[in-house]
């Protein structure tokens, strides 16, 4: 699995406490019960500490779905 | 190490490998109180803590009881987002000892949960209610250079704030903890602004000097966040984007040291502060081995950096000394030489008539550890015990769990700061008693006698996975077996001398029978830690003519697993006896019964205190919990 892809997974499972959870690029946060604003916060400040990057408020506005947090990350990483 | 220090918990041991399992498995545990207390000692990050908070939340839903943690009904108010504090307050009050149960305002609703008598907090009549409010909760101005514009903004944020506590105590009756507030890091002229009134720094420190002033004489508390934000630097503290985005009032990377602040405070006011330190003495307090290094050898000395190091770790012990806590020693060492320091050493700050109780034995330290708290009439969930060595610590951790074991880096340096960083004697008062109670204990550095064994200490030999390592003397081993046979002064039979040329010649006597013995455990390689000599007296037997050990090792079955290998290549050369003699000198009696304890027989006393021993090579030794290994020695027949 692509290194993106296999961080997020980890951190989803941490944050939402799920081990089952798979992540796909479709996944939205209406797919999973506890993401809600406050943990997708806590998500938001997973993937940066463990990327070692930061996301301004309007990046983290306008993702949609997992699909654009990994092309985010992506380019942000690429940029280093 | 340095780094994250505080946000980090570093005082804590790491979390183990299985912890998201285990936070899984908590609710069908049978003591969910126990086992979540266990976990929460571990230095947790921000998901782990709210992993390990909402696995103990999610049990509490489900019915579980959280016995023996004490019941905590806590009131959250504030100006910023509090939801995500809440699993993490509840997974570190169970570190605490405290089950906490956590009601909190809807964002912003600072002035109507206090004033509304059937508000959710005031109905749910909470224990305490913790106040969290920034500079941005508070109606200040912050006008440049007008003092009487400064005075009215302290006076007005006091006055809300006091309107909230008074409508608090009214509704609720719940004790109301206040907190300092931490100025932001930006400032407007620079450090002109100290002198400016109604700029931020001036402002804000006035202001917290009100909200200090104003718990007088109340039950009401203060949760210095001005000093923790501070501490943790200000530049971290204070996050912009965080507050933008979803109105957190600090960084999330303060979170888990925030949280253990709150609890400290709440722990003391429940008097679950510790109240004993515990030193171990040999490079904890002095740096280096009394025993083997003697007076002249350790370092205690202004101007050594080592030495200064560990004065610092003196220097704390008195000052905690002089509001009341109680110091004891915990030492593996004979009780004679331990005190040496303490009596004769000019640079010590430190003295006998500091410590109530000075236990300075061969025993394991668990046991001395139960038979001071007994001797001082306090609860082992009152002591603190502070070692260098990785091994002793694990061991009181895990035999006598309630005793608070900090974790200590490598360099001394960092011990006083790491044992204050820890927050250990976390109080709410100071009286004119608790400044004399150290010395109400005081008698004159008693020992205790010890009642029995505490714990199981197989079972803790056992997990130490430890591993032994046999090898006839060698070119590789030389300069190391030189040195032992040079410096080991306490765990040494007969303290013969030998120089690195005669351990030369010893590897290559074909009828001379050397031992050089190796320990790894769990906590890494011991290196070289025990060396044995054997010479032929006559073809049927051995004398032990050297037999020493590393004191780092005493007290796991190293000299009975020695004994095993010295047996069996005795048996493979014919040998049918061993002679074992003590000599005593003013470093050994350690070892006086050595060979008593191995089961060899008293053959002669003589009057210089020597003793002479036997043993019959059909002897069955019995195995310690190890792996053994060997190498070097001629192909064995057995």
């Amino acid at each position: 699995m692509d290194v993106i892809y296999a961080g997020l997974k980890q951190i989803f499972h941490e944050v939402f406490d799920d081990d089952t959870l798979v992540i796909t690029p479709e996944l939205t946060a209406a797919d999973v019960a506890e993401w809600d604003s406050l943990s997708h916060i806590r998500l938001m400040l997973a993937v940066e500490r463990s990327f070692k990057i930061r996301f301004s408020a309007a990046q983290t506005a306008s993702l949609h779905n997992v699909g654009q947090l990994a092309e985010l990350i992506r380019a942000k990483t690429a940029a280093k | 190490m340095t780094d994250n220090l505080y946000t980090g918990l570093a005082w804590l041991p790491p979390p183990p490998r299985d912890f998201a399992a285990a936070c899984k498995a908590l609710g069908s545990m049978p003591a969910v109180g126990p086992v979540s207390h266990a976990l929460a000692n571990h230095a947790l990050d921000l998901n782990q803590l709210t992993r390990l908070g909402r696995a103990i939340l999610r049990a509490t839903a489900e019915g579980q009881m959280l016995a023996p943690l004490e019941p905590f009904r806590l009131g959250l108010i504030g100006n910023g987002t509090l939801e995500f504090l809440i699993p993490v307050l509840v997974a570190t009050a169970a570190r605490y000892g405290v089950a906490i149960e956590c009601i909190h305002a809807d964002y912003g609703q600072i002035t109507q949960e206090a004033l509304d008598p059937s508000s959710r907090i005031n109905a749910a009549k909470p224990d305490a209610v913790l106040l969290a409010i920034d500079f941005r909760g508070l109606p200040l101005q912050f006008i440049a250079g007008d003092a009487a514009a400064e005075r009215a903004d302290v006076d007005c944020a006091v006055a809300e704030i006091n309107t909230i506590r008074e409508s608090i105590r009214l509704h609720s009756g719940a004790v109301v903890i206040l907190q300092t507030v931490p100025p932001p890091p930006e400032s407007l002229f620079g450090s002109f602004d100290r002198r400016v009134p109604g700029t931020q720094a001036r402002l804000i420190d006035r202001l917290n000097h009100a909200i200090t002033d104003s718990v007088a004489d109340t039950n009401d508390l203060v949760l210095d966040v001005a000093h923790l934000a501070a501490t943790v630097g200000l530049g971290t503290w204070h996050s912009p984007a965080l507050w933008n985005m979803a109105k957190l009032p600090f960084d999330d990377s303060c979170l888990p040291i925030y949280a253990d602040h709150v609890m400290r405070l709440i722990a003391a006011s429940r008097g679950r502060s510790r109240k004993c330190l515990i030193l171990d003495l040999d490079n904890t307090v002095w740096g280096g081995v009394i025993g083997d290094d003697g007076l002249e050898g350790i370092k205690i000395a202004q101007g050594d950096a080592t030495g200064e190091a560990h004065l610092a770790v003196q220097q704390l012990a008195l000052t905690l000394r002089s509001r009341g806590i109680v110091l004891a020693v915990s030492s593996k060492n004979t009780d004679e030489v331990a005190r040496a320091p303490f009596r004769e050493h000019p640079e010590m700050l430190l003295k006998e008539e500091h410590f109530a109780v000075f236990q300075a034995n061969w025993n394991d330290k668990a046991t001395n550890i139960k038979a001071i708290a007994e001797e001082l009439s306090l609860g082992l969930d009152a002591m603190v015990f502070l070692d260098d060595n990785p091994v002793e610590r694990a061991l009181v951790r895990q035999v006598l769990p309630q005793v608070a074991v900090p974790e200590l880096p490598e360099d001394p340096a960092w011990y006083a700061r790491t044992l204050a960083a820890a927050g250990y004697f976390e109080s709410i008062a100071f009286s004119a008693e608790d400044r004399g109670r150290a010395d109400m204990y005081q008698s004159n550095a008693r020992r205790v006698a010890l009642q029995h064994q505490a714990g199981d200490l197989d079972a803790y030999l056992a997990s130490l996975e430890m591993e032994i390592l046999f090898a006839p003397f060698d070119r590789t081993g030389r300069a190391r077996i030189a040195q032992l046979i040079n410096k080991s002064n306490q765990f040494n039979l007969t303290t013969r001398r030998y120089s690195e040329a005669e351990v030369a010649a010893a590897e290559v006597e074909s009828d001379v029978f050397t031992l050089q013995v190796r320990l790894i455990d769990r906590f890494g390689d011991n290196g070289m830690i025990s060396v044995v000599i054997c010479r032929p007296n006559g073809s049927l037997v051995w004398a032990i003519d050297t037999w020493l050990m590393s004191c780092r090792v005493l007290g796991r079955r190293v000299e009975q697993m020695a004994l095993r290998e010295i047996i069996l290549h005795a048996r493979e050369s014919g040998v049918q006896m061993l002679i074992g003699t003590y000599h005593p000198t003013e470093k050994n009696a350690l070892v006086r019964d050595h060979y008593h304890k191995l089961g060899f027989k008293n053959l002669e006393q003589r009057p210089d205190g020597t003793t002479v021993w036997s043993l019959v090579t059909a002897k069955e030794i019995a195995a310690a919990p190890m792996k053994v290994r060997r190498s070097g020695f001629d192909a064995m027949t057995v």
